[in-house]
């Protein structure tokens, strides 16, 4: 057996605001340690399959693994599909870290009250531990002097940085990372590419929807590219950038170089 | 006319006396106002249609008619119920400062759960994101998320609403209550000197104003503290050696 555990599975994914066909039935998973970016023009759904996985988004249909277990899902009143147990839902959502394109820092907490909020709330660890935790994650994104700071306090980029690690100290099996550099002046996106990096390096599992094209092709294990709701193209990240067999890929690549 | 600083010496103690009355009128009625308007709130700014609808008959009456008129009611109205005078609750309804506290209370938590449904609405939504994408639950999101950045934000309107309120109290002279207002009209009926007295209950309504101003500034200062937090220097300091 060479083959690795799955960490993320994504059956058949559609989702439809009114008459608008925003997924159209998108399937991918994810091996333990995997790095899957997902790419694609603006409005393709990439950010909306994202948000499908711990239902920040309610798909229309589809089926959510994380590691193994199913997201049991009903279909609810409005037509789309809504958690059958939200127990379960919260537990499953507190094993998913996700990193928002506006990071979404909870601004009347500290940096490391940020840190420790959902790890001593949500999985009921003791302060200390909590707190001696988010002090090593928030030395490792080299932020540790910014401990009793504010969100605003900080720049965008050392705001995605507390980001990263606040969804760290989940210790989560899946990182999502939803845009994470778009909403950054340019001269802060590599800090932050930089501890994305260092992630991949030592092997979590993490879905990037980005635009960063060389970024993506060094750290992804697989390339994922979205074209109005449906998977145009996927492979290793030489096949969808060197050889991508798909115009629309093509010339998406040509306008990105 | 002639300008009697004697009177307002001689019965200042009276005043004083109505102070503590008009403070507990304004800090009991507030606290158990607001205990009633955040669970208003919170129904407002529910996305379940029918729990957004029950507390609309309340906040609409009781913004939409005078506060004198309220008074009234309970006070004149509710002893009109036989019901009522056989209730257990006809000790604390007979009573003019429990039916003033009554009428304070209902009134102050229809404006005060406006408020805070407005500021609810005012966190940005991908806060609140955050806590349901750790998995938080809704009860755990309300206490430890959407409230306190709630009360960050309504502060300063509740500040104005607590000195609103404050002016109001002396609508509490009508029913006999001897607020600063009632124990002023008290010393005028006795002493037929109504400019002297009235501006001195007016510079007593003032101090209290500005001293509820003050405290509502440090509590602002604590409670959002992270708008007027600055970094130690010696975190901010560009380092001495890229100085030329």
């Amino acid at each position: 057996m060479t083959e690795k555990n799955t960490a993320l599975e994504l059956i058949d994914i559609h989702k439809s605001y009114g008459s608008l066909e925003v997924l159209k039935g998108v399937s991918l998973s994810a091996g333990d340690g995997e790095v899957i970016s997902i790419l694609g023009s603006s409005g393709s759904g990439k950010s909306t399959l994202l948000r499908c996985i711990n239902l920040l988004e309610r798909p229309s249909r589809g089926q959510i693994r994380i590691a193994g277990e199913e997201l049991n899902l009903v279909t609810g009143k409005d037509g789309d599909l809504r958690a059958a147990n939200i127990r379960q839902l919260e537990r499953m959502r507190s094993r998913i870290g996700f990193v928002f394109q506006n990071f979404n820092l909870w601004p009347h907490k500290s940096i490391i009250e940020n840190i420790i909020e959902a790890p001593t709330q949500v999985l009921k660890q003791s302060r200390d531990q909590a707190i001696s935790r988010a002090e090593e994650l928030l030395d490792r994104v080299g932020l540790l002097n910014k401990r009793d700071a504010y969100p605003a306090n900080l720049s965008g980029g050392q705001q995605q940085r507390v980001a990263i690690a606040r969804a760290l100290a989940m210790d989560p099996q899946v990182l999502l990372f939803d845009e994470p550099t778009s909403a950054l002046d340019p001269e802060l996106v590599n800090e932050v590419l930089a501890v994305m990096r260092s992630l991949a390096e030592e092997g979590r599992t993490m879905l990037i929807v980005t635009h960063e094209m060389r970024f993506a092709r060094e750290v992804s294990s697989q390339v994922v590219f979205l074209h109005q709701g449906q998977i145009e193209e996927s492979g290793t990240p030489e096949e969808v950038f060197d050889r991508p067999r798909s115009q629309r890929v093509r010339d998406f690549m040509a306008s990105h170089a | 006319m002639s300008w009697d600083w004697s009177v307002i010496v001689e019965y200042f103690p009276r005043l004083v006396d109505g102070i503590w009355v008009t403070l507990e009128l304004v800090f009991l009625s507030g606290l158990l106002g607001l205990l009633l308007a955040v669970p208003l709130a919170l129904m407002r700014a529910s996305h379940n249609p029918w729990l957004r609808a029950l507390p609309f008959g309340y906040i609409f009456f009781f913004r939409g008619t005078p506060l004198l008129v309220q008074i009234f009611l309970i006070y004149y109205g509710a002893s009109q119920f036989e019901a009522v005078r056989e209730s257990v609750l006809w000790p604390v309804l007979r009573e003019p400062y429990w039916c003033a506290i009554i009428a304070f209370t209902l009134n102050t938590a229809a404006y005060s759960a406006e408020l805070i449904r407005g500021a609810i609405h005012a966190i940005p939504k991908g806060e609140l994101e955050a806590a349901d994408a750790f998995g938080m639950s809704k009860a755990m999101k309300v206490r430890r998320i959407v409230l306190p950045r709630a009360f960050g934000i309504v502060l300063p309107a509740y500040g104005n609403e607590l000195i609103l309120m404050l002016k109001s109290s002396s609508l509490a002279s009508t029913i006999t209550l001897l607020d600063i207002t009632g124990a002023a009209r008290t010393i005028i009926a006795r002493t037929y000197t109504p400019l002297e007295i009235f501006l001195a209950a007016g510079v007593l309504y003032l101090i209290i104003t500005a001293v509820m101003i003050g405290c509502f500034r440090l509590l602002e200062m604590r409670l959002n503290r992270h708008q007027h937090y600055k970094m130690p220097a010696e975190l901010t300091a560009v380092d001495p050696r890229l100085k030329d």
